[in-house]
């Protein structure tokens, strides 16, 4: 009898026929496999084939196959070479990768006070981190001008230490810029560090301390390593987002504060260039593949 | 004053040391000597403020008031990275992240020993705590007595000039925790360091330690050798925490001793004349026949309890006269434990002998 399939197995407390298993392990897999297929690999493609295409005369999509688009891309457009589109990529993904620092900075303190609360107002100050997510970025950003502007307190405060002129806004500008993503992106970022905070191993730190660590030791040899879990979702969570942020730049960084996302979103309205369009977020598309792939060969996620 | 210390070559020195946590006193007025290379106990049920005593030692928790000196020297504002002190962590706390050899070389790279000096001594260690080989496992792939070990080595690296334990047996099993006790034992005497360990069990405490002190609601209440805090406990919590003992509350007349027993005569009498007395169930001895004479009572076998080593007897003592009227407290059960006979029969009579010497005056509160 060796080598013979068992006809029923035991399977979590289930006995079962290896068959309805398997049924139900596909019954169970497929839907999503269907959805990711037609709501993610096959516009990914379709994405790949626009950027091939050229814009016709009006605006329109001329599926006629050249690499134009990828040479402007580039920087080999009509006029001579432009490294402005590259110019605007890297910056895209230097912003993106300060907000994330900006927001790791600010998570892990925010997230150990709130876990050292008792169990009481460590609700209250939970909401007040989550209670962002309810109102919509636009409407938030917009809330930022209003802080930002010439007559409140914040714009008067850096006009006395004379960081910008007397009666004018804090906006637009990096400063503004930098503000917005930061308060947009911080819930995301604490979030997933406070799971790892939670459950964090105090005896750790404490040992630690007890073998003569530093107290950035304590950071680097005890805090860290625990919460690398957390840190690296926040990390995805909120650069990957960050990378295409539109938003937060048109409304507080003005005209010359443009990031590949504004660009996206210009190529697909104003210019109705699709197919450059198209290039400009599979290039985003690479950039963020590649920056997390870099990440992960350093261990950071 | 506690400013001034006359025996500065006492190791660590706890002064006057007190501690709440916010209502809650965990430490009322402790202090402590801790001769330098001694082992050292702390005993007491949970919540008696040992391990907050210990915290306190270690600069892992701030004393409200009082002060620790250690070779003389205030260490008390001192934080735990800056004491020659280690400790091992109740629950080990391994680095989960570190393998066994970055584990136990932890302290001396935080201090910047050369890697040499490094390999050198961790070597040295992990050889010493029967470790070797284990260098590139990670913790979670040791036994719980390995973990142990790694845990003592990585503590005991720094040769620091005290090694605190906190309940350093409690992760282990029965069987483990007699051998590990004898181990840790030599390596106290091998390596001549002051060892504090924070226990609940009374046996370990008295098998290992050089000196205990028992602690109970935030108050040492008595230091001592094992042997004279078992023998001469001075309250009642000390002489129940240590082994089962029988409590007698008891009037002075004179130089005899009247309890609910009978009358006896003590080597050492008491200064009180309202108190209790106490004495272990196997310093009561079961004699065959009657001899009459001083410190002698009738009992009758209630319960036998049998363990192979000893016989334990709970008995009914027999009424002794009329009630006294000056002395009103009925007396209990008595419990005796005999090594001499393995067999006494439920409901027989025996004849019990209370030796002078072993009939001991607690101090705390009259009845």
């Amino acid at each position: 009898m060796a080598g013979k399939r068992p006809k029923f197995i035991s399977w979590r407390g289930d006995v079962t026929q290896p068959y309805k298993l398997r049924l139900k392990a596909l019954g169970l897999t497929l839907p999503p496999l269907l959805w990711l297929t037609l709501l993610l690999t096959l516009p990914c493609l379709g994405l790949v084939a626009l950027s091939l295409a050229t814009r016709g005369q009006f605006g329109e999509v001329v599926w006629t196959f050249s690499p134009d688009n990828i040479k402007r891309l580039l920087g080999f457009g009509h006029f001579g070479w432009s490294s402005d589109f590259l110019y605007i990529l890297f910056r895209s993904m230097w912003v993106a990768l300060i907000t994330t620092l900006i927001c790791v900075a600010l998570a892990y303190p925010l997230t150990f006070h709130v876990v050292t609360r008792p169990p009481k107002t460590r609700v209250f100050w939970l909401i007040l981190i989550i209670i962002p997510f309810w109102t919509n970025v636009v409407v938030r950003t917009y809330a930022w001008l209003l802080v930002l502007g010439p007559k409140l307190p914040p714009a008067k405060l850096a006009a006395f230490l004379g960081l910008i002129p007397e009666g004018s806004a804090l906006y637009p500008g990096q400063f503004a810029v930098f503000l917005g993503m930061v308060s947009t992106f911080l819930p995301f970022m604490a979030l997933p560090l406070y799971a790892s905070v939670e459950r964090l191993n105090w005896d750790l730190l404490e040992a630690a301390r007890d073998l003569y660590a530093s107290r950035v030791q304590v950071f680097t040899k005890a805090i860290l390593p625990q919460t690398k879990p957390g840190l690296s979702v926040g990390i995805v969570v909120t650069f990957v987002p960050a990378m295409a942020m539109f938003v937060v730049t048109d409304i507080l960084g003005g005209a010359k504060y443009m990031l590949i996302g504004n660009l996206i979103q210009q190529q697909f309205t104003q210019a109705r260039d699709w197919p450059f369009g198209a290039a400009l977020s599979l290039a985003l598309i690479i950039m963020t593949l590649i920056t997390m792939a870099l990440f992960r060969s350093r261990q950071v996620l | 004053m506690i400013n001034q210390i006359d025996f500065v070559d006492c190791g660590l020195l706890v002064r006057e040391v007190s501690k709440n946590f916010g209502p809650t006193t965990v430490l009322n007025v402790v202090n402590l000597d801790v001769r330098q290379g001694e082992f050292f106990t702390l005993l007491g049920p949970s919540g008696c403020g040992k391990t907050t005593l210990l915290r306190i030692i270690a600069g892992l928790e701030l004393p409200d008031s009082g002060k620790v000196f250690l070779d003389g020297r205030d260490i008390t504002p001192l934080p735990a990275s800056k004491r020659q002190i280690n400790t091992v962590f109740q629950s080990y706390a391994l680095f989960p992240h570190l393998k066994i050899y970055e584990n136990v070389a932890f302290g001396l790279k935080a201090r910047r020993f050369s890697q040499k000096d490094v390999d050198d001594r961790v070597g040295r260690y992990l050889e010493m705590l029967s470790l070797g080989g284990l260098e590139h496992r990670y913790p979670h792939q040791l036994s719980g007595g390995q973990k142990q070990r790694v845990a003592l080595a990585r503590a005991l690296v720094n040769e620091p000039e005290v090694l605190l334990l906190d309940e350093p047996m409690s992760a282990l099993d029965a069987h483990l925790r007699a051998r590990v006790q004898a181990d840790l034992r030599r390596l106290q005497r091998e390596l001549g360091t002051t060892f504090i360990m924070v226990t609940h069990d009374q046996d370990e405490a008295m098998m290992i330690s050089d000196h205990l002190a028992v602690m109970n609601d935030g108050d040492v209440l008595q230091v001592g050798q094992p042997r004279d805090v078992y023998t001469k406990p001075t309250n009642q919590f000390v002489a129940e925490f240590l082994g089962a003992t029988n409590i007698l509350p008891a009037v002075r007349h004179g130089d005899r001793v009247m309890t609910g027993l009978g009358d006896f005569f003590m080597q050492h009498p008491p200064d009180w004349v309202k108190g209790r007395l106490t004495i272990r169930p196997e310093h009561i001895e079961v004699e065959n026949a009657d001899q009459g004479g001083a410190n002698r009572i009738k009992a009758q076998v209630c319960e036998t309890l049998y363990s192979g080593a000893a016989l334990d007897l709970l008995l009914e003592p027999e009424p002794v006269g009329d009630p006294n009227p000056d002395f009103p407290v009925r007396p209990g059960q008595v419990k005796v434990r005999t090594y001499t006979r393995d067999h006494i029969d439920r409901g027989e009579y025996v004849n019990l002998f209370f030796p002078p010497s072993h009939l001991v005056a607690l101090n705390d509160q009259p009845f």
